[in-house]
């Protein structure tokens, strides 16, 4: 049965954008926070710690997304562990992504020169003060751009969630488009709204760049 | 008890022994300049008193607190020894008055108001009041060290060590930046400055020491051992700095 490509199409494609905005925020804070002690690691002056690290960061970095989203999907269950979509794609974008931000956030760290360190504990500054208070405001400067740029592709990465079921924007362009084949017309509604999203998200960061270098 | 007590300090990093085997006294209100040939070990002298290096052997004592002690309290003994870079090392993000106010506020625990009042002092002091909402990299050189100099002097530490902090200056700025130092010394601060300006070690300094090869190579007072060295070490690089 076909049928044309209509209005309400148009409002089913945003509603499942719905869900690649939501995985895209799940991945963010998930893989932020795990993203944050990978960084931590990755710099305390521990090896084993920094091997770890190294060893996640190597391991994700180095292997398809898609087949991290398959282990989790299909794999965790032959184990016993039952998962939903949503669960398997949640965990699994939070991995990759934190493997992305600890290096990101590692690099910002490091990019602040040690003399700034040494400046802060000529004052008397704890460790701890000398990293809120000295390194970190610096280093979010650096961090923001990159940050921002690796979660527009996480965003346009979250469509291989498609394949282990979710129903996101790719996957419902994809019905949509069997239903009216009307292909051309409803992926270039899919690619507008990617496009909104991901400009959006990377104007923001502008803004905030902006701001930062105003506060210094 | 003199305020900074070092005996028999060695430092090495890796195979290399930088220090062997210093030992100084210094009293409170003294100013010493140290003098010396690059890679002496007059940089790593200063790190090593305010817990920035670490001695292999030997003991410190500064103001009391002793240095080289294995749970010595660091963080108490920097707020009681300032120092101040050769490249500054203003915190960028931050304009003079907090670049002074932060430790202010977060080692000393004073209110916004108490703290925002000793800045305006200090850096009154140092000449930059119309700076004072001033981003660093909105200073020239000479100004960004004056502001580094008040910060330090902000703490009311009971000594200030200084690292050549005018060899990264153009020539036209050193003055402004001695002159501020001048005005410290004259106040009574007990200070140890690492400085290639011998006019000025010679008119301000008490005394001077000359660091030779990881040692104190000569040691007194600063005229004395300016015009008249005893060891050809001195003679030489005297002759090599002046000329
Ligand atoms: N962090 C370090 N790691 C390895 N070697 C170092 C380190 N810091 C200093 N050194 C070495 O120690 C020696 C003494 O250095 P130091 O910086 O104390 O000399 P200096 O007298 O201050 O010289 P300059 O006049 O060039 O500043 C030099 O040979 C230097 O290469
Ligand atoms: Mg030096």
């Amino acid at each position: 049965m076909i049928r044309e490509f209509a209005g309400a199409d148009v409002v089913y494609l945003l509603l499942a954008a719905r869900w690649t905005v939501a995985l895209a925020i799940m991945a963010m804070l998930g893989g932020g926070l795990l993203g944050l002690v990978i960084a931590a690691l990755r710099i305390v002056p521990f090896k084993p710690a920094n091997w770890l690290a190294i060893l996640y960061i190597n391991l994700i970095q180095g292997t398809p997304l898609l087949g991290q989203l398959f282990i989790f999907f299909f794999g965790l269950p032959l184990i016993g562990i039952q998962v939903d979509a949503w669960t398997a794609a949640a965990i699994s974008l939070s991995i990759y992504a934190a493997a992305f931000f600890g290096e990101i956030w590692r690099g910002a760290l490091q990019s602040v020169s040690i003399r700034q360190w040494e400046a802060g504990a000529s004052l008397g500054l704890t460790y701890g003060q000398r990293l809120f208070y000295v390194v970190l405001p610096q280093a979010l400067r650096v961090a923001v751009a990159p940050t921002v740029g690796f979660l527009v592709q996480l965003i346009k990465n979250t469509s291989l969630t498609a394949l282990i079921g979710f129903v996101e924007l790719t996957r419902a362009g994809q019905i949509i488009s069997g239903a009216t084949f009307a292909p051309l017309r409803v992926y270039l509604v899919v690619a507008v709204v990617y496009f909104v999203i991901c400009f959006s998200l990377s104007q923001m960061s502008r803004r905030l760049e902006r701001k930062l270098h105003v506060a210094r | 008890m003199s305020l900074v007590e070092l005996t028999q300090i060695r430092k090495s990093f890796g195979p290399v022994e930088v220090l062997k085997g210093v030992s100084l006294k210094v009293e409170k209100g003294e100013i010493v300049a140290i003098i010396g040939r690059s890679g002496s070990g007059k940089s790593t002298l200063l790190r090593c008193i305010n817990g920035l290096e670490q001695v292999q052997a030997g003991r410190i004592l500064v103001a009391g607190i002793d240095v080289t002690a294995r749970n010595a309290d660091l963080n108490a003994l920097r707020e009681r020894a300032g120092m101040v870079f050769q490249s500054y090392n203003l915190f960028p993000h931050l304009d003079v008055e907090r670049n002074v106010t932060l430790a202010l506020k977060l080692v000393k625990k004073l209110d916004r108001e108490a703290a925002g009042k000793v800045a305006r002092d200090v850096v009154t002091r140092v000449g930059l009041a119309e700076k004072l909402h001033a981003y660093p990299d909105e200073l020239s050189g000479g100004q960004q060290q004056r502001v580094a100099i008040a910060r330090s002097l902000a703490m009311q530490p009971a000594l200030m060590l200084f690292d050549e902090i005018t060899s990264a200056l153009d020539p036209e700025l050193v003055g402004e930046v001695l002159r501020v130092l001048e005005g410290v010394a004259k106040e009574g601060m007990t200070m140890m400055l690492v400085t290639h300006e011998m006019n000025f070690a010679k008119n301000v300094a008490d005394r001077v020491i000359f660091m030779h090869e990881g040692r104190i190579h000569e040691d007194g007072p600063a005229r004395e051992i300016l015009q008249t060295p005893r060891t050809a070490e001195l003679g030489s690089f005297l002759s090599a700095v002046l000329h």
